[in-house]
């Protein structure tokens, strides 16, 4: 077991921060249920409407637009789930969702279920080759029968190739038509500015965990006039929309890690986007003929989120990548969604244009607080031998070939020690 | 040595794995994924790829302190295995697909992978033993456990692969090894064994191959060529099969009828009486060799089935092809099954099944002459047991 590993996968989660872990675990302590009309309830009363407070300050919001929930994919269930119902039953013409190509799969999957057993119609908004919906795409859609649309949904940036969409702009174009927009925020709070006013949006998901909270919490920013169909129900916790007891020290963990993230984010974003352009300047640079996917531009913070370096390795398959790198102590993710253990060429690609075989090499690196100059050297040390044996590995399994053992001479062997498996 | 490690999410590869660690190996557990459609496949599949069986290995691989990971090895494993099925099928043969994805899958892609990857080896849960021999080549033998014996499945890797194979198990009984898995703290220990071919689900390979190859009606005649039936798609019959044939009216004399040939170019298939199903010898293709060539005539056990019996033979090996003559007749034996060799508990080769003839039962003792040819498959298998 190695005692230090470089962790490059801070988009599937990134450490806790020290205050929230000591915010949360003091919290932990305390007896409270917020529903409660005691004393102790109270008291977890007063530590949820200050969490609401401070992520609303932090947001943008004003703190009655915050819903905790268990976490980005419950947000954005309830937000998709919710309004559609409720947009349906207001008006049953209201049927047609439109939604990037680019989604993450908490969106993805909700739309998929909303076709197959609610009627739903589903307009895909098309990307650009780096990943971008164009605002006149989304008027395009909504003019060739804008009665007939329930929701927008286009994410604030993306998680796979770091994309960030002019969420704004797509906003302005909906209102014209009286349409709500709804954003997965979830990998774009305390990389980029994120402010729920300002953006206009009607409704916005957000993560506890990925900000440096703790797991199985988030919130849904929604507008007081988003009306939204409850899908679970019970207590009727937060606004009479979402049910369940408010799990308290998580929540306090959550709103100290979202306040601490956008309070420190200018500052280590420019620290990100200098170490997301020294890995990506100096994988391209391994003449393995690595490309950079997505909309990257040295110095650039706004475009592209400033911890996201994601990139397609020639002649490799990303699980081969993967594993040796990971045997290497170089913990990253393929960016793609896992089936049974098992990456899928990423719809996020294929999206923007890349092939099936392309995408096979699909590599992520995200780069977060604790990200240091060392992680990405280690990183490219251990890039050129991966991609050697990786690109060696498609060769023996591709399809077709005949197996006559030519992988089973002349092998070398390195001294690489072995590591967990981090997904 | 780096080794990977196969892990179905069963007990045997799990008690594998934990064996070449507690060697002193550096291990990596890996699950393939083989099916094409996750999502149906996988569901409901008793053999070695559901999503439970890939958890199961996963946390094995946890508790004994491995890294873990799933490769997906489906394209290759429908190429190599699933549509040779369906071809050998379709073809009027029945094959054996363990032996093929061990062939061509466990000790080809994935060995291949792994040492490509930087991996020396791979060891999986199978039950046979490798043994090195005075010059130090590594020989296929029978495990201990003769119930569990799977050294027939493994009769197709060459001296290459076997250098590069570990078979844990091969000296212990399953039984040991299931009390092992529980004193190892596995939860997988009293896992029920797979025996089902694993990409279909449930058992019925009749009914899958007609969703692959369609419904193609046809006669079923007797010996004489007298139509005493219909079927739905000659494919589906195996030779030696009795079941499920719906003849109308019984044999003269009321003996059961066998299938004893499927011909799949006129769509027909043949019944006969049991006799007709006897044979004293094969012909087959396909020959892989475990060890050196066999030269000239040699005497062997054959086996014709996973856990069929083995039977004194002589053998003449040519190029890629096998005569095979039993010391006594045998029955019901399916072209495109496999037959495997032994000398003593070594695996000597395989080789798949071309047809069966009867032409003299073979004295082991004497036989020195180079087995007979056959001219023809039809005169092979439908023929009166006379001929030849």
């Amino acid at each position: 077991m190695l005692d230090s590993f470089v962790y490059l996968d801070h988009g599937a989660t990134t450490p806790m921060l020290p205050e929230a872990i000591e915010a949360m675990t003091a919290q932990m302590a305390i007896v409270g249920n917020a529903s409660s009309l005691h004393t102790s309830g109270r008291r977890g009363r007063r530590v949820v409407e200050e969490s609401r407070e401070a992520i609303a300050q932090a947001m943008g919001g004003r703190p009655s637009e915050v819903l905790f929930t268990s976490g980005g994919t419950e947000s954005d269930n309830l937000a998709i789930k919710g309004t559609f119902w409720a947009r349906r039953d207001a008006d049953p013409r209201r049927v047609r969702l439109l939604v990037s190509m680019v989604e993450h799969h908490a969106v993805l999957d909700c739309i998929d279920f909303l076709e197959a057993h609610e009627g739903a119609k589903v307009t895909w908004l098309e990307v650009d080759q780096v990943g971008r919906v164009h605002p006149e795409t989304v008027r395009t859609a909504i003019e060739a029968d804008p009665d007939s649309v329930a929701l927008v949904s286009v994410m604030w940036a993306n998680n796979e190739v770091g994309t960030v969409q002019p969420i704004a702009e797509i906003v302005a174009v909906a209102h014209e038509f009286g349409i709500p927009v709804h954003s997965d925020a979830v990998q774009a709070v305390g990389q980029v500015e994120v402010n729920f006013a300002a953006s206009g949006l009607d409704l916005m998901s957000i993560s506890g965990h990925k900000v440096g909270g703790p797991h199985g919490v988030g919130a849904l920013l929604a507008r007081r006039d988003a009306t939204l169909v409850p899908l679970t129900h019970g207590g009727g916790q937060e606004r009479q929309v979402r049910s369940g007891t408010l799990d308290v020290p998580a929540i306090r963990g959550c709103a100290v890690a979202v306040r601490h993230a956008t309070a420190n984010r200018t500052v280590v974003a420019a620290r990100l986007v200098a170490l997301r352009d020294r890995l990506i300047r100096g994988a391209v640079d391994t003449g393995f003929g690595v490309q950079v996917t997505g909309d990257w531009e040295p110095g650039d913070g706004l475009r592209r989120l400033p911890g996201n370096a994601h990139l397609l390795v020639p002649g490799c398959d990303g699980d081969s990548l993967l594993y040796l790198l990971d045997a290497a102590g170089v913990q990253c993710s393929t960016g793609s969604a896992c089936q049974a253990g098992v990456p899928q060429p990423s719809h996020v690609l294929l999206a923007m244009g890349r092939s099936e075989f392309q995408a096979r090499g699909a590599l992520r690196l995200t780069l977060g607080h604790t990200s240091t100059v060392a992680d990405v050297e280690a990183f490219l040390a251990a890039l050129p031998a991966a991609v050697e044996r990786a690109q060696r590995a498609q060769v023996a399994t591709s399809t077709g070939q005949a197996s006559t053992g030519q992988a089973r001479t002349g092998q070398a062997r390195t001294g690489q020690a072995s590591t967990r498996q981090a997904h | 040595m780096r080794v990977i490690a196969a892990m179905s999410g069963g007990v045997d590869s799990a008690v594998a794995a934990a064996r070449m660690l507690d060697a002193g190996h550096e291990v990596v557990g890996v699950h393939l994924a083989l099916s094409q459609n996750a999502a149906t496949l996988r569901e409901s599949a008793r053999g070695c790829c559901t999503l439970e069986d890939a958890a199961d290995a996963r946390r094995v691989a946890d508790m004994i302190g491995i890294p873990f990971y799933v490769w997906d090895m489906a394209a290759r494993f429908k190429n190599d295995v699933v549509e040779d099925f369906i071809a050998e099928y379709a073809a009027g043969r029945t094959p054996n697909p363990c032996l093929r994805c061990n062939e061509k899958i466990k000790f080809a892609a994935l060995l291949d992978k792994a040492l490509a990857l930087g991996f020396d080896a791979v060891a999986t849960g199978h039950y046979a033993q490798i043994v090195e021999s005075a010059s130090g080549a590594r020989q296929l033998h029978r495990a201990v456990d003769m119930d569990k014996d799977q050294s027939y499945v493994l009769g197709v890797l060459d001296e290459d692969q076997l250098a590069r194979s570990f078979f844990p198990l091969g000296d212990t009984t399953k039984p040991a090894i299931r009390q092992e898995a529980a004193a190892r703290g596995f939860y997988v220990a009293a896992k029920p064994d797979s025996h089902d071919i694993c990409f279909i689900p449930d058992g019925n390979t009749r009914k899958w191959l007609t969703g692959r190859l369609g419904e193609h009606p046809g006669d079923i005649i007797d010996a004489d060529g007298t139509k005493v039936g219909e079927h739905a798609g000659a494919y589906a019959f195996t030779v030696g099969q009795r079941r499920g044939l719906h003849l109308g009216q019984p044999a003269d004399g009321g003996e059961p009828r066998y299938v004893v040939e499927v011909q799949p170019r006129t769509n027909t298939v043949v019944v006969g009486t049991g006799n007709l199903l006897s044979f004293d010898a094969i012909s087959a293709d396909h020959a892989r060799w475990c060890g050196p060539v066999p030269e000239g005539v040699v005497s062997v056990g054959a086996q014709v089935r996973a856990h069929g019996e083995e039977i004194p033979a002589r053998a003449w090996a040519n190029g890629d092809h096998v005569e095979v003559r039993f010391a006594r007749r045998i029955r019901g034996v399916a072209p495109g099954q496999s037959v495997v060799l032994y000398d003593g508990t070594r695996v000597v080769g395989s080789a798949t099944i071309a047809k069966t003839s009867m032409v003299a039962i073979c004295d082991v003792e004497t036989e020195q002459a180079p087995v007979t040819r056959v001219a023809s498959a039809q005169a092979a298998t439908s023929g009166p047991p006379t001929a030849g």
